[in-house]
Formats: C-alpha cells, structure tokens, sequence
C-alpha cells in the first residue's frame, strides 16, 4: 500500500476523534431533566394523576395533543374522556394550569425542561400562553 | 447453501412476515390510547347555520363602534400594530362606498353615504377563502361558520387574495410584542400566519354569545338563521337588509339592516 503507515495512522487519529465522546462518557449516569411536579394545583390533587396514566402519557402525549388539537379546533369536539370515563377539556390550557409553575422561571416548566434536555423543539409556545406573567 | 426459487419465496415471506408482525407488537401496545372519546361540550350553542344582523340604527357615536372592536380585539389577543399597512383587524368601519361598492350611487342620502358600517368576515356560504387554502387550514364546520386552524396556515396568503371582502389580515411581524394585555386562554398568532373573524367558536362552546354581540347593546343580533324562530331570521325575512357584494354568490351570512330606526 503506497504511504500504508500514514494512511493507517491518519485512520486510527480520526476513529479515536470520533470515539471520544463515547469513551469519555463511558460509565457515567446520565443526570436527565429536572422534572417539576411541584406546581401549586398539582399539590392542590388528592389523586396526582395526568389525564392518563403516567408511564402512558410520557410516550404518547405528542400523539395525544395532536388528536385533541384535530377534535378541539376541526370537530368542534373539546370535551375528552379518558380511560377512566373522567372528562376533560381538550385545550392545551388543561396541561397549563396544572404544570405552569409561577415560581419557576421559563427555562424550569415542566414541558421546557425535558424538551431542552432531549433537544425537541416543538413550537407550541409561539402562540399558546403559559399564563399572564411568562408571556410578557 | 443453494436455494431454488421456491424456497427462496418461501424464506423471503416468512421474514416478511416476522418483520411487519414485530413492528405491529410494538407499535400497537405503544400507540393505543384506551377507550378515550371526544364529545362536544354539552353546555355550547349550536346551530344549523350561524348568521349576525347588523342593526346600523344602533351604531351612533364613534364609542358604539369602539365598544364593539375593542371587546372582539381583546379576548382574541389581536395586536395593534400601529400602521395601517400591517393592521390586524377581525372587526372594523367602512364607509358604505367602500363597503358596499356595487351598490354605489352619487346622489344618495348623506347619513348612509357618510355613516361607517361595522364590517367583519362574512362566514360565506360558499366562502371563496376555503376554496383557495391549500392546506385546509381555512374550513367550513357544519354550522355554517367559516374557522381557521393557525396550526395549518402556511401563510401563501390565497385566502386574502381569495376573500372579495378583505376580511383577512396576515401577520407580517411578530404580533406579540403589539398587543397591550394578553389573554392567555385564545393563542396570539405568529409570525406569517392569516388570521380573521372566527364568530367567537371558543365563546360559542362554552355557551356564550359572541364578545362583539355581548358588548354591542343590541347593535349586533346573532343566532340561527336556519330557525324560523331566532330573531336574525325574524329581521332577514320581515325587513329590508343588505349585503356586501351579494352578485358574487358567495351568501354572506353577515345582513346589514339599514332604516331600521333612523340613522345618524
């Protein structure tokens, strides 16, 4: 192989490079987000539950406020049961009034920090309102 | 190894097979949202075909006009830009010639001539906007009121050009800064959205009659125009109104009652 060695070298540098960030983490725990549960109405629950089971809606409330969306706003639908035959409004005001903290800066709400954490960046809060104060 | 061509289809299915079945699994527990249901509220207004009369009699002082803009203006965040050219407007005055451009006449009485109407989206029976928007952002709902869903707007702005009565603006700055107290249950709009009149859908769910007809004492009569007992019905059919551009065949659902009492 013409110039073998420094090709191999070069090679051996460049996947080192690339590895390092895996090998550098390697064994460390991963932090994950600071989660705020601690809202006033959320302590104001006898029963601290979301709209559906926990372990349900950390999957699938993306999916779930898109249907609320397409029944609220397209079919005039903005009453939703849940699977324990309790109802709710399907706005997106309903996750805000239990998950806005008014002592917590923006940066430290419920939705925001996990979606910083996992770097989503979904566009809600363009339009939607946290409450009065946040929005200024 | 050596396959023969049947042996091959056979593997080939059965991987298939195994493939499609493991993404079912997984999916469908993920995805499944038990027996959750959507109703309408139960405490909304409904009707077969929503329509406004606007009784002009009523509209006097330059505050009875003001009233009613502001009451719209406020519980749906809509801001003030400051300049005419990037105004946002769900509800606003024209003057009859502008209003009613077909029906124009040189000579006509000075009260109507110079007295501003109270213009807003006309929910068309056959709205020219819904047909424009490519995205289906713009829709008719089965009672007749013409609504937007800002989710979807792309802001190619068809509807504007669409619509014959102007009643669509486009946000070509960013609107929050401009509007004075915002109202945190209706959204504000974003950058590059249309937005215009919604007949106060939000208000009408929650059993209300629209801000505009709230705050309007009496200027603005709103119901069902389908129901030969709701009072728009009584005016449309027992007295002389009109509509903007009505040659066009779009069926305005906004009737304007003049001479009903005197104006000035």
């Amino acid at each position: 192989m013409y110039k073998g060695g420094r090709i191999i070298a070069s090679l051996v540098v460049f996947v080192a490079l690339l590895s390092f960030p895996f090998f550098y983490n390697i064994g460390k725990s991963n932090k994950g987000p600071v989660i705020n549960l601690n809202t006033p109405a959320i302590q104001q629950l006898a029963v601290k539950q979301c709209v559906e089971p926990v372990e349900w809606m950390r999957a699938n409330h993306m999916k779930l406020l898109n249907q609320w969306r397409e029944e609220a706003v397209r079919n005039g639908k903005t009453v939703y049961i849940n699977s324990q035959g309790k109802s709710f409004e399907n706005s997106l005001q309903t996750c805000v009034n239990c998950h806005f903290d008014p002592a917590s800066k923006e940066s430290d709400q419920f939705c925001v920090s996990c979606h910083t954490h996992t770097a989503v960046n979904p566009n809600c809060w363009s339009c939607h309102i946290w409450q009065k104060q946040a929005a200024q | 190894m050596s396959l023969n061509r049947r042996q091959f289809f056979r593997k080939a299915g059965m991987v298939t097979a195994l493939g499609l079945g493991g993404t079912f699994v997984i999916t469908g527990l993920r995805g499944k949202v038990e027996a959750s249901e959507y109703e309408t509220p139960q405490q909304g207004l409904v009707a077969k075909r929503w329509a406004m009369v606007v009784d002009m009699s009523k509209f006097k002082t330059e505050e009875d006009y003001n009233r009613v803009i502001e009451a719209c203006h406020s519980v749906h965040n809509v801001p003030d830009l400051g300049n005419p050219k990037d105004e946002i407007k769900w509800i606003w005055n024209e003057d009859y010639e502008h209003a009613f451009t077909s029906q124009n006449n040189r000579y006509m009485e000075e009260n109507v001539k110079n007295h501003p109407f109270i213009i807003l989206c006309n929910h068309c029976e056959n709205p020219p906007c819904v047909r424009a928007c490519p995205t289906e952002a713009t829709f008719q709902r089965p009672d007749g009121i013409v609504d937007m869903d800002f989710h979807r707007c792309i802001g190619c702005r068809f509807c504007m050009a669409a619509c014959p009565y102007g009643a669509r603006s486009f946000n070509y700055r960013d609107p929050r800064p401009f509007i004075k107290e915002i109202d945190p249950d209706f959204p504000t709009r974003t950058l590059g959205v249309v937005e215009k009149c919604n007949f106060c859908v939000e208000r009408l769910e929650k059993g209300l009659m629209p801000a505009c007809v709230e705050k309007s004492k009496g200027g603005l009569i709103f119901g069902d125009l389908d129901d030969p007992k709701s009072e728009v019905r009584k005016i449309v059919s027992s007295q002389y109104t009109i509509r903007r551009k009505p040659e066009l065949g779009t069926q305005p659902s906004v009737y304007y009652l003049v001479g009903g009492g005197d104006l000035v």
